[in-house]
């Protein structure tokens, strides 16, 4: 058994005195302390920590995918790059306006950049643990030495970061893969389930990219509209402040209103993000490796027909005949085994992701409903509050909420 | 949706209790005021009812009906009809509603010398019921009226196509909304029945209020009440109804019932240009401005927003421009027609009433009388720099900069609504393409019942589009116009403090000039020169008076300005209030949608 959870700290930059936190510009600043718990021998301690940083996990990551034994499974997907993007922009423009703001509104704004900043903070913790424990729960990948050592080895690991020459090569890599795709797409498959997993995979992926996209912008649409409450409810504040007849009251109620409304609506973006946008991206990631899986497999059935067919011209050349049966089988074998595999794990893929879509959908619509009743008892609630004109009225008014929330 | 009803109960019943009283002083005043009539009025509302019940059910039907319906009706009426037996069919209804405000014999005489003839009024009357069976959203009046089967006359020519003319006989509104309670009469398009509620009321109590309708392509009828201090029969009730624009020109028909003496006849309509409606300010300014009184403006002259109409593009930001102008016109005329000192001004009657007005050229941007009026508005900026007022009531310095600092804050937030309204149109459009690629993906997926939650996710979401899409137009007509309309009414207040201003300068003037005169009559003493003298102390005299009479002027414009100032204070806080309940109410409503929505979403998750 292998637990490995995850815990981060921020590298708090020691010359700021402020009491902004420090928004990491690379993310060599985001620290992770993986936890692991094992009862596995091949351990040295039944529990221990390890620093990490991102880079050692894409390290894991491609590791992982170039060796040759786990052609034939479905490698978890990379942890994106802790991206701060978002938040920073938004910093920036936040200090260009704080002239024109009152302190008050400055306030509230930084306060919910903070919890943004925070919700991306959990995001990257989330997708790296997802990550280790995907591994971990491999029968295979977890007995990976890499891996282990990756766990285990409490000195830093000094991962060399990839230099220009080996990004070039990572990139040409990847182009000749693409291309190797299409011409391999060509080839004939023998195989009913592949053929089948193949086409649906190849058109789930381009939907799933689609919609990933689409949520996305929802979203930040949604986050928009949070922002703009908060403005609003700053400046009916100040309009409230200023007056003196028995419109102030309304003001200052509407000024409340606002303000949590937005908390809401706030909750509202970061639930969605991270129920909904946040599947579609995992999703998007996994089916890309799967299809990784079954390129692997693609270019080891066009290997073995290759050596069929080099196979052949020996024979009738009579020239190297042995090696090129060995090679052959070597081939077959390969082949095989990739199949075998390759079938196994992409049943399972589809089950996990069943699995995993409604968990998330249901979780979403549940939190969706549950903000619904939160926007409608403060609406309730505030309704009551600017009609009442007596005590009676006032009494009603509460009642009728709590109805509501029965 | 228990508590909206209360909600709207409650207001219901907050307009009945204010205006039971008035109600029941009215109900008295009626009989004493004019016994046939006033009896007459009775038997006609309840017989009316009847007829109007089979008139109005009638309308898209057959003309045959009419005759033995309207037979029914009180003596007097009959003779209206058969006076004019060849008239358009609709003409009986007219002078039906005209009974439900009861002053006496000018109901008879007036409808059937004024409507015969008129036909502009003919073929509004037409459209209104036509409206009112048949909802012409955005539909050209031409339109209308080839659907209307009844129509006799035809429609001036003169009037282009007019977008969704809607102009609409409140009186039969009532009548036929009263009506249509009971015997559920389901012809009215559902927006009338919205109102139902309020106008059921309006029935019974004998309006205590003006109120000022215009309606453009959906069938909202605003109705305000405002308490009058009529001591005859009743109070006087405006309504009036606008549809704007029609593709070659701005075109507004202005429909109005009222009971006033004041007024020929009760119900009227008329058809305004946009352009009357700012010369009507512009005279009104003129006059009343200087004396104090805080002159609602209208709104403002939008090239942009026209030219984008007239090209006839028919996209939502046009349409969204002719909706928000024909708002602000309402409430711009209902704000008219509240002030008791400007419903008395003959101008406005001109305005309400008067068939054909002469074109307000003085309005138009590039004419003599523009340049004029920016000349002017360049030199009053001036000289209000300049003049340094001794202010003596501390009153109006505070009111003053109260004013000033509201009006930058609503500025403020005015665009920050604006922003909010982009972005949540943002949303709805954001949301509609993930609900179509949501539905893409839950085609792909071959897992049945995830296929099946995911296109029901899809579902969701498009409704939750048009949701957003609702929500934002809400935005804007509850809240950003009324912001809209705030400032601009800030900004007639502070015009009405540069007058105080400008008649305080005026007396201080004329006691310079006095001053001076004084001097010369003194020099000339000294000199003695008895001829001029003369001339001079005569001059003393006039200036003297001049200077009594414009420090009285002066104490007169502040005490108007102050009451102004006040009753805008009160009448803000009531309108405020109001909309932001209204505002408050939609947001509940579709809080209460988006729970459904997704509940639904939830439950069929049991897979």
């Amino acid at each position: 058994m292998l637990k490995a959870t995850l815990k981060t700290k921020r590298l708090h930059s020691t010359q700021s005195v402020s009491d902004t936190p420090h928004l990491p510009q690379l993310s060599r600043e985001v620290k992770f302390t993986v936890h692991t718990k094992t009862t596995l021998s091949s351990f040295q301690k039944p529990e221990f920590s390890v620093p990490r940083q991102h880079e050692d996990f894409i390290w894991l990551h491609d590791t992982l995918v170039e060796t040759e034994d786990y052609a034939g499974l479905i490698i978890p997907p990379a942890p994106p790059k802790p991206d701060f993007e978002g938040p920073r922009e938004k910093m920036h423009k936040l200090g260009e306006g704080e002239a024109t703001m009152t302190k008050e509104e400055y306030t509230k704004m930084k306060q919910e950049l903070e919890a943004e900043y925070l919700a991306v903070f959990k995001k990257t913790v989330q997708v790296h643990e997802i990550f280790l424990q995907r591994l971990s729960s491999h029968p295979i990948l977890n007995k990976d030495r890499n891996f282990q050592i990756f766990l285990e080895y409490d000195q830093d690991l000094s991962v060399r970061r990839k230099n220009a020459k080996e990004m070039f090569g990572g990139f040409f890599k990847n182009m000749v893969k693409s291309a190797d795709e299409v011409l391999i797409s060509g080839v004939k498959e023998v195989d009913d389930f592949f053929e089948q997993e193949k086409t649906f995979l190849l058109d789930y992926y381009s939907k799933i990219k689609d919609s990933t996209a689409k949520a996305e912008k929802m979203t930040r649409s949604h986050k928009n509209i949070a922002d703009d409450y908060i403005r609003i409810s700053a400046t009916l504040n100040s309009l409230s402040s200023d007056d003196s007849t028995a419109n102030k009251k309304h003001l200052e109620k509407m000024s409340d209103l606002f303000e949590k409304l937005r908390k809401v609506e706030g909750r509202v973006a970061s639930d969605q993000e991270l129920k909904l946008t946040e599947l579609l991206r995992y999703y998007m990631r996994d089916i890309q490796a799967a299809k990784d899986l079954l390129y692997r497999r693609a270019r080891a059935l066009a290997d073995y027909e290759n050596s069929n067919k080099a196979l052949d011209k020996a024979r009738l050349k009579s020239k190297d005949i042995p090696q090129a049966e060995e090679h052959q089988q070597q081939c077959l074998q390969k082949f095989d085994k990739l199949s075998e595999s390759g079938k196994k794990e992409l049943t399972s893929f589809k089950g996990r992701r069943v699995v995993a879509f409604r968990k998330n959908l249901i979780e979403m619509a549940e939190l969706e409903i549950k903000h619904a009743k939160v926007r409608s008892s403060i609406q309730l609630y505030y309704i009551c509050f600017i009609m009442c004109t007596n005590e009676l009225q006032y009494a009603w008014g509460i009642c009728k909420i709590l109805c509501e929330q029965i | 949706m228990l508590f909206f009803k209360y909600l709207n109960v409650c207001s219901i019943n907050k307009l009945t209790l204010i205006f039971t009283g008035s109600t029941s002083k009215s109900e008295d005043t009626d009989p004493p005021l004019d016994d046939e009539t006033g009896s007459k009025v009775e038997q006609a509302k309840e017989t009316s009812t009847d007829p109007i019940i089979n008139i109005t059910g009638d309308l898209p039907a057959s003309d045959t009906q009419q005759p033995p319906t309207t037979n029914k009706i009180a003596d007097p009426l009959l003779d209206l009809f058969s006076d004019t037996p060849a008239v358009d069919a609709k003409k009986p209804i007219q002078p039906i509603p005209d009974l439900f405000e009861d002053e006496g014999s000018d109901l008879f005489t007036e409808p059937r010398q004024t409507k015969p003839a008129k036909q502009p009024q003919k073929s509004l009357f037409g459209e209104p019921d036509e409206d009112l069976f048949a909802e012409p959203l955005g539909a050209t009046s031409k339109k209308t009226i080839s659907q209307e089967p009844k129509t006799v006359t035809p429609k001036p020519s003169g009037d282009g196509g007019d977008k969704g003319a809607n102009q609409r006989e409140p009186a039969d509104i009532f009548t036929e909304e009263a009506v249509i309670t009971a015997p559920t009469v389901s012809k009215t398009p559902g927006a009338t029945s919205k109102t139902n509620g309020v106008h059921s009321e309006e029935d019974t109590d004998i309006f205590a209020e003006a109120t000022v309708e215009l309606s453009l392509d959906s069938p909202h009828n605003e109705r305000k009440k405002d308490m009058t201090a009529k001591p005859s029969a009743s109070a006087p009730s405006l309504a009036a109804a606008a549809a704007a624009a029609s593709l070659t020109k701005p075109q507004s028909a202005a429909l109005e019932e009222t009971t006033l003496p004041m007024f020929r006849t009760k119900t009227f309509t008329v058809r305004r240009r946009f352009s009357d409606f700012l010369g009507l300010y512009e005279k009104l300014s003129e006059k009343h401005g200087p004396n104090g009184f805080i002159v609602p403006p209208p709104p403002e002259k939008s090239i942009l927003g026209m030219t984008k109409v007239k090209v006839g593009k028919e996209d939502s930001s046009s349409t969204d421009f002719v909706e928000r102008r024909r708002g602000a016109l309402e409430r711009y005329l209902q704000r008219v027609v509240n002030h008791p000192s400007l419903i008395q001004d003959p101008d406005v009657r001109e305005f309400l009433e008067r068939e054909e007005l002469p074109r307000a050229v003085n309005t138009q941007a590039l004419s003599g009388a523009g340049f004029l009026k920016m000349i002017n508005k360049a030199t009053d900026a001036v000289s209000k720099m300049t003049i340094k007022m001794n202010e003596s009531d501390v009153w109006f310095e505070e009111k003053l900069q109260e004013v000033e600092a509201a009006d930058q804050l609503f500025r403020k937030l005015h665009t920050l609504v604006e922003s909010l309204v982009v972005h949540r149109k943002e949303l709805s459009l954001n949301t509609a393409s993930f609900a179509k690629s949501a539905a893409m993906l839950g085609s792909a997926e071959d897992n049945t019942a995830l296929s099946r939650a995911l296109s029901q996710l899809a579902e969701v979401e498009d409704k939750m589009e048009q949701l957003h899409q609702e929500q934002a137009a809400n935005d804007t007509f509850s809240f950003a116009e009324l912001i809209a309309d705030f400032i601009r009414l800030l900004g007639a207040v502070r015009g009405s403090f540069d007058h105080r201003m400008k008649a305080w300068q005026r007396w201080q003037d004329a006691q310079s000039m006095l001053q001076k005169k004084r001097e010369t009559e003194a020099k000339l003493l000294w000199a003695n020169k008895p001829d001029k003298l003369q001339l001079a102390k005569e001059e003393i005299v006039e200036w003297e008076a001049k200077v009594t009479q414009y420090e009285r002027d002066f104490e007169r414009v502040s005490a108007t300005v102050r009451k102004e100032v006040i009753r805008f204070e009160k009448e803000r806080t009531k309108n405020f209030k109001r909309q932001i309940i209204k505002y408050m109410e939609s947001l509940l409503q579709s809080q209460q949608q988006v729970k459904c929505f997704y509940s639904s979403l939830g439950m069929k998750k049991t897979m």
